[in-house]
């Protein structure tokens, strides 16, 4: 077009510009053209790629050469009756139960100790959230030896008389995987309680004030008042707790798997098949298999932001 | 206020004290293995301090991680800072140039976030070999950059969001297009912004480890993480060295949210509070 002297918005009104769509005229052109390559990055790497892992889940491709001719629900089949899979999925549900309700729970209290008018509560709170900074590789080295039975935490609780307390840690075949969710929990939680932080912070007095006025006693404002009021939050941190249950990995892998596959995870089990063991199918099943059980998670997540942003 | 007093004081800061020992703890056992001798790594004394500032520990941690910890500041660094403007421009699109389907194409932006790695791996290592770049630098950048996409956009968004339009049309009769709007009017503004983002981008690449491990398979390339985890499968019983590689591997990122904490925090909200 030869409007090079046309603004955007305000002056567009050549007749030549304005049979375009809106969307396609002067700035709001340029805008779309700047956002493309981001367009096609994420449509590229990201759901081309989803359809693709999919693709090759129902090829024959597992071995180091590629094979894609196609075997349908074979790796499926082959992976849900897979007793390292099925501990895997067994191992997922109690890690997410051990770390979502320590992140909830901690997250929650720690915010709302800190809610109470705390001298050097920006101390406190650095102190809580610093984990978040270190990493998941750093987290398992350090918590690898906190949780080994012959040292860590068993010596400092035999050292103070608190004999009961030991565990046997990860090392327990049943419940192992809950001491990684202690860990990860250790590293993650902190964020939760900023998240809630900011809820209670947005709370106004007055409502405190009101209900404690109506003959609320503490106890009472925070279940009756306080926790509904944070639900956005509490949602908000389910959805995040949950993804990272899914997606953890480096904790596993440094920690181990153990002897059964007691403290292992899908998204190991996934880098194990795939990359060591060359077997890409059944890989890229297990990927598929973390895709669905995220999507029960984001869906709902995505949904609530949509209903926002039309706001 | 009444009910402050329904709380006794004392005991809120006695357990604070205690959630802060917790969360302390690990670190510090970090810090007191990496100042030992190495006559002083024993099981049995693992709580107690060093008898002096040794750094055993450090030494011979830092020679096995040395090329790799700059191998991540080289990955780290220009991904931060690509994707950092990239989100802006994206951010600034998102939040004043609304076309049809943009909230959708942002909505479809933000399953990224969300999206399990593994899901794509396969064909994200397919496909860098194809284009030669797997296994190299710009290969990861390249993966951290898009990767990145999702989340700075929503950040910037969330920040550019809050611009008043008034100040866009004033800027629009004095002649602006698009891109004088962004230089004139956003970018001198974007500061915090910038800053939020190229501090979550880069602790969230630096503490990277599956991409780390997966797009860069060579050993001589591979980022801290992936070597503090070798160091563990290695070194099975010196933990001296293991624990020190750890917090060598931690460091830069701790520096930066103990110095940066105002804008960390912020990068922690943004990150998940909607926009």
């Amino acid at each position: 077009m030869e409007t090079t002297s046309a603004k955007p918005g305000l002056f567009v009104d050549a007749p030549s510009v304005s049979r375009r769509p809106r969307w396609l005229r002067g700035d709001m052109a340029i805008a779309v053209l700047v956002l493309s390559p981001s367009i096609f990055a994420v449509a590229v790497f990201i759901y081309s790629f989803i359809v693709w892992s999919f693709f090759i889940s129902g090829t024959k491709w597992n071995s180091a050469v590629v094979d894609l001719s196609w075997v349908g629900l074979d790796n499926w089949v082959n992976i849900f009756t897979n007793d390292r899979f099925q501990t895997d999925i067994r191992n997922l549900v109690l890690y997410a139960a051990g770390f979502m309700s320590q992140c909830i729970v901690l997250g929650f209290l720690l915010a709302v100790l800190l809610d109470q008018k705390i001298k050097s509560e920006s101390v406190f709170r650095t102190i809580f959230i610093f984990p978040f900074a270190v990493s998941g590789i750093v987290t398992g080295v350090v918590w690898r030896w906190l949780m080994r039975p012959e040292a860590g935490l068993n010596l400092l609780f035999s050292s103070v008389g608190l004999d009961f307390l030991k565990s046997p840690w990860y090392t327990d075949p049943n419940w192992g995987v809950v001491a990684v969710s202690v860990a990860g929990a250790w590293q993650f939680s902190g964020y939760v309680m900023a998240l809630y932080l900011a809820g209670l912070r947005g709370i106004s007095n007055d409502i405190r004030e009101a209900a404690l006025i109506d003959g609320c006693n503490t106890f009472t404002l925070y279940r009756r008042v306080i926790v509904p009021l944070l639900a956005p939050v509490t949602f908000t941190a389910v959805v995040l707790t949950g993804m990272g249950s899914i997606r953890v990995f480096d904790l596993p892998a440094v920690i181990g798997t153990g002897a059964a596959f007691g403290t292992d995870a899908l998204a190991f089990h996934m880098f194990s098949l795939t990359f060591t063991s060359l077997r890409y199918a059944l890989g890229a099943t297990i990927a598929c298999v973390m895709i669905i059980v995220s999507a029960f998670l984001v869906v709902p997540y995505l949904r609530s932001m949509a209903r926002e942003a039309e706001q | 206020m009444t009910f402050q007093k329904a709380w006794p004081r004392g005991l809120i800061y006695l357990a604070l004290i205690c959630f802060a020992a917790y969360y302390l703890m690990p670190i510090y056992l970090l810090v007191i293995t990496g100042l030992k001798t190495d006559a002083e790594i024993n099981i049995d004394w693992m709580w107690r301090l060093p008898t002096g500032l040794h750094f055993d520990g450090f030494a011979q941690a830092w020679p096995r991680v040395s090329a790799n910890f700059i191998n991540s500041v080289l990955i780290t660094v220009p991904s931060a800072i690509i994707s950092a403007i990239i989100g802006s421009m994206n951010g600034y699109i998102f939040a004043k140039w609304k076309f049809r389907w943009s909230n959708t194409i942002f909505l479809l932006f933000l399953v990224g976030m969300f999206l399990p790695y593994q899901g794509i791996l396969i064909p994200l290592v397919q496909t860098l070999q194809f284009f030669h770049v797997y296994a190299t630098l710009p290969g990861v950048i390249l993966v951290h950059c898009i990767f990145g996409i999702p989340l700075t956009a929503l950040m910037f968004r969330s920040y550019f969001a809050a611009v008043p339009g008034e100040l866009l049309d004033a800027c629009k009769i004095d002649g602006c297009g698009f891109f004088g709007i962004y230089r004139y009017l956003m970018l001198p503004i974007s500061f915090p912004a910038f800053a939020v983002v190229m501090i979550w981008q880069f602790t969230t690449i630096w503490n990277d480890y599956l991409v780390g491990l997966v797009v860069l398979s060579n050993p001589r390339l591979a980022p801290v993480n992936v070597a503090v985890q070798n160091l563990a499968g290695t070194y099975t019983t010196q933990w001296q060295v293991q624990m020190s590689g750890a917090l060598i591997a931690a460091l830069p990122t701790i520096v930066v949210y103990l110095a940066l904490g105002k804008f960390f925090m912020r990068g922690l909200l943004a990150g998940s509070v909607k926009g």
